[in-house]
């Protein structure tokens, strides 16, 4: 109980020292999990008005597609990153293996079926007579979709804090393809791993609670967006 | 160049189930057209063909400027709004909801601003410019709406029951804005049940009976 107390207390001296090493792995998690929200937000957000509002075929088994993908395992995920991207593999002559590349391309994985499929349902679930309106007004269908998107706007959001969420807590996928290498590739998730592994709990218990914090207030920005959807709507 | 809708033999069947039948008539004068009709006669059906919102299975929708045939195009389009029976407001303000046809035609901040002030002081609605318009009531909705599909001057403008589901008040209100604009040449044609309203409003009433529009 003691080496508890005096292990949170040990970590509460490094967060408030603002240790460096505990700043330059909070920066480079948030780098690699922001920029990866960015890449899936410009590939989602248009797959999402595509399936929301183009007809093709075989536009409903996308949807599930997607979906399903919502739930992919990331060790899976960082398995097969890891096959691509290995020398051997198809992708081998880019050399990003064990770079922070390596680790984005795996939580864009993760998180573009989340932004897609949750921004998708939040489009579809806009009210058709705001398409309508829009149109009666003299809207381009252009501008109509645009005004859809904007109707569902705190949905699309909840959906890519979401994504957000699950990249940042995710270790499995990005121990794979980062190598937790210290000082390039170790992130929050990886360095409580090792740190765990080694007894070392102070640095561990200090990352995990700056994760809780961000964990929480992304938790706070998703349920303000999903509030304000549902008042406004 | 004033414009012109002519209708001719207009047939709506949607899943088999016949609507209207033959349905001839030219709206070449400025003011209001009443169409009146029960519930379920087509009225709506009608006027959202009119407004080219829906397709016909057969028949004919003509526009014309002067003489000239228009192309049923976004242009045309602009030139002609419709506010349905359910308003559809955007989750926006007050002010953000009545510019929108301005803002998606280009207009200038200023414009903007002055002419849907102008549109808004119309509708009673000035003081709540800033508020979320999904929290007006539904009388306000309905002058929101009106306001909304006036800010744009259009030469041609279709109400769908604009009075249905609202109090006495606001049914007044919007009465007198219809009123408002009848004088400024604009062609209405608008949809009601209240044979009371369209004597008031109505510079031709028309009936939808038996399928068919004839002159009331």
């Amino acid at each position: 109980m003691n080496y508890l107390a005096e292990s949170l207390s040990r970590a509460f001296f490094l967060i408030l020292q603002l240790d460096q090493e505990l700043i330059s792995i909070i920066l480079l998690s948030l780098r690699v999990s922001g920029s990866a929200l960015l890449i899936s937000a410009a590939i989602g957000l248009p797959l999402a008005a595509l399936m929301a509002f183009g007809r093709f075929p075989l536009r409903g088994v996308f949807v599930n597609l997607l979906n399903t993908f919502m739930g992919l395992p990331p060790v899976v995920v960082g398995l097969l990153v890891y096959l691509l991207l290995s020398r051997s593999g198809p992708f081998g002559f880019l050399a990003l293996l064990y770079t922070p590349s390596a680790m984005i391309i795996a939580q864009i994985i993760l998180a573009l079926p989340i932004v897609a499929s949750l921004s998708h349902s939040a489009l579809v679930s806009v009210d058709p007579i705001i398409r309508q309106v829009s149109t009666t007004l003299g809207a381009t269908p252009f501008q109509v979709s645009l005004t859809v998107i904007r109707e569902a706007r705190y949905g699309i959001m909840s959906g890519m804090m979401a994504a957000f969420g699950r990249v940042m807590a995710e270790v499995g996928a990005i121990l794979i393809v980062g190598g937790n290498i210290a000082g390039y590739t170790r992130v929050m998730t990886t360095t409580i791993a090792l740190e765990t592994d080694k007894g070392n709990f102070e640095l561990a218990l200090a990352l995990g609670i700056i994760l809780l914090a961000i964990s929480m207030a992304i938790n706070t920005g998703l349920s303000i967006f999903r509030r304000k959807g549902m008042t406004e709507l | 160049m004033k414009l012109k809708l002519e209708i001719s033999h207009i047939m709506r069947s949607p899943h088999g189930n016949l609507v209207l039948e033959d349905c001839s008539y030219s709206f070449d004068r400025g003011g209001a057209y009443l169409l009146m009709g029960p519930n379920g006669s087509g009225k709506s059906t009608l006027l959202r063909i009119c407004a080219l919102l829906e397709k016909q299975d057969r028949g004919e929708v003509t526009y014309y400027a002067g003489e000239q045939r228009l192309q049923h195009d976004i242009s045309l389009k602009r030139r002609m709004t419709l506010v349905l029976p359910q308003v559809g407001i955007f989750n926006a303000t007050v002010f953000d909801n009545v510019s929108y046809g301005l803002k998606i035609r280009g207009a200038g901040r200023q414009e903007i601003e002055r002419k849907t002030l102008e549109l808004l002081e119309f509708a009673g609605l000035a003081a709540k410019k800033n508020q979320r318009a999904l929290s007006l009531s539904s009388g306000e909705k309905q002058r929101l709406g009106i306001a909304r599909a006036l800010v744009v001057a259009p030469e041609m403008l279709f109400l769908d029951e604009p009075t249905a589901s609202i109090d006495e008040a606001n049914t007044r209100l919007i009465e007198e804005m219809i009123l408002g604009k009848k004088k400024s040449g604009m062609t209405m044609i608008i949809t009601t049940h209240d044979r009371l309203q369209a004597e008031r409003l109505a510079d031709q009433m028309l009936l939808i009976r038996d399928k068919k529009l004839v002159e009331g």
